[in-house]
């Protein structure tokens, strides 16, 4: 093949799939949280200061030092702190029709989780707002569990 | 309660990956079963596959040169971790291979070579699909096979690892 006919060739494209599962153990305390996730149950840890970290975390992010034992069941309901809309999910993410990911302050817990909410549209969501959790009907001890939060009515 | 021990965590990216002409020219050759690099015009080494420049001198490199379809292992491991997609099984040889005519060696995999058979300098040849199913990709090369060869001295291939 010659070179010259060949700078009149379009370069080849192809598409690329690259997939991975990744496995991770997840320790006692994390280990702890999706066992209760599995009972439809949301718990955070106290900390020697005595805050809620949720998910729960075997160290204090504030002082390095390691949390107490004492679980904390929180939630179900939550307010919004932040969030962002997704206008284009992509396949793996938790909602196929748009959606926002937003850092949500369950009640009981000091600290937001981030996880999905299921608004509709964009203009239903607003920092503040209250969203309670819809469940999986079958969970397994993860955080897909609970498919994502939906506006409390 | 009995606690959670591992989660999956799913990881993917869809793209779609775009050769440029330099690799287009070398996987078209690939489909009509031709192995093309090219030629530096200053220090004269020949690339396969070329990426349309010389790294070292940081010219285009435009002669088209056609290696052999065999070569020398510079390299090897010995992939024993299974992992999705592989289209062998392990334990098998991936093996860094000098083919005759190119001064850097390509990875590929190797078949029909015992495990500990397997060595530097060791003479290989490319098993390729049959030859109405050649494409322009890599897997139109199978893998490598070891040939009756006598092994190709060090000083032969000890610039090119």
């Amino acid at each position: 093949m010659a070179q010259t006919d060949a700078e009149h060739e379009a370069p080849l494209t192809a598409p690329h799939h690259l997939e991975y599962a990744y496995k991770r153990s997840v320790g006692p305390v994390l280990g702890r949280f999706f066992a209760g996730l599995r009972e439809r149950q949301i718990c955070g840890i106290r900390t020697r200061a005595g805050r809620v970290l949720v998910p729960p975390s075997e160290y204090d992010p504030d002082t390095g030092d390691a949390t107490t034992e004492e679980f904390v069941d929180v939630g179900p309901g939550g307010t919004v702190t932040s969030w962002t809309w997704v206008g284009n999910p992509r396949a793996k993410q938790p909602l196929q029709q748009p959606f926002a990911y937003a850092l949500i302050k369950l009640d009981g817990a000091d600290t937001p989780m981030l996880h999905a909410v299921d608004a509709l549209s964009e203009s239903h969501m607003r920092t503040g707002m209250r969203v309670r959790p819809r469940w999986r009907a079958e969970t397994k001890g993860e955080i897909g569990d609970i498919a994502c939060f939906e506006p409390e009515v | 309660m009995e606690l959670v021990k591992s989660i999956t965590v799913p990881v993917v990216l869809d793209y779609d990956y775009v050769t440029g002409r330099a690799q287009s020219r070398f996987l078209r050759g690939i489909a009509e079963g031709r192995i093309l690099g090219q030629r530096c015009i200053e220090c004269r080494r020949v690339y396969v596959p070329s990426r349309g420049a010389c790294g070292r001198c940081g010219v285009r490199t435009e002669e088209e040169i056609q290696v052999a379809d065999k070569g020398t292992v510079t390299t090897f491991c010995i992939v024993r971790v299974p992992s999705e997609n592989l289209a062998f099984n392990p334990p098998y040889v991936c093996a860094a291979v000098l083919l005759d005519g190119a001064d850097i060696p390509m990875m590929h995999v190797m078949q029909e070579c015992a495990l500990e058979d397997v060595r530097m300098g060791m003479r290989v040849q490319a098993v390729w699909v049959e030859k109405e199913k050649l494409g322009p990709t890599m897997s139109s090369i199978r893998y490598f096979k070891p040939i009756a060869e006598p092994d190709a001295a060090f000083d032969t291939y000890k610039e090119h690892l």
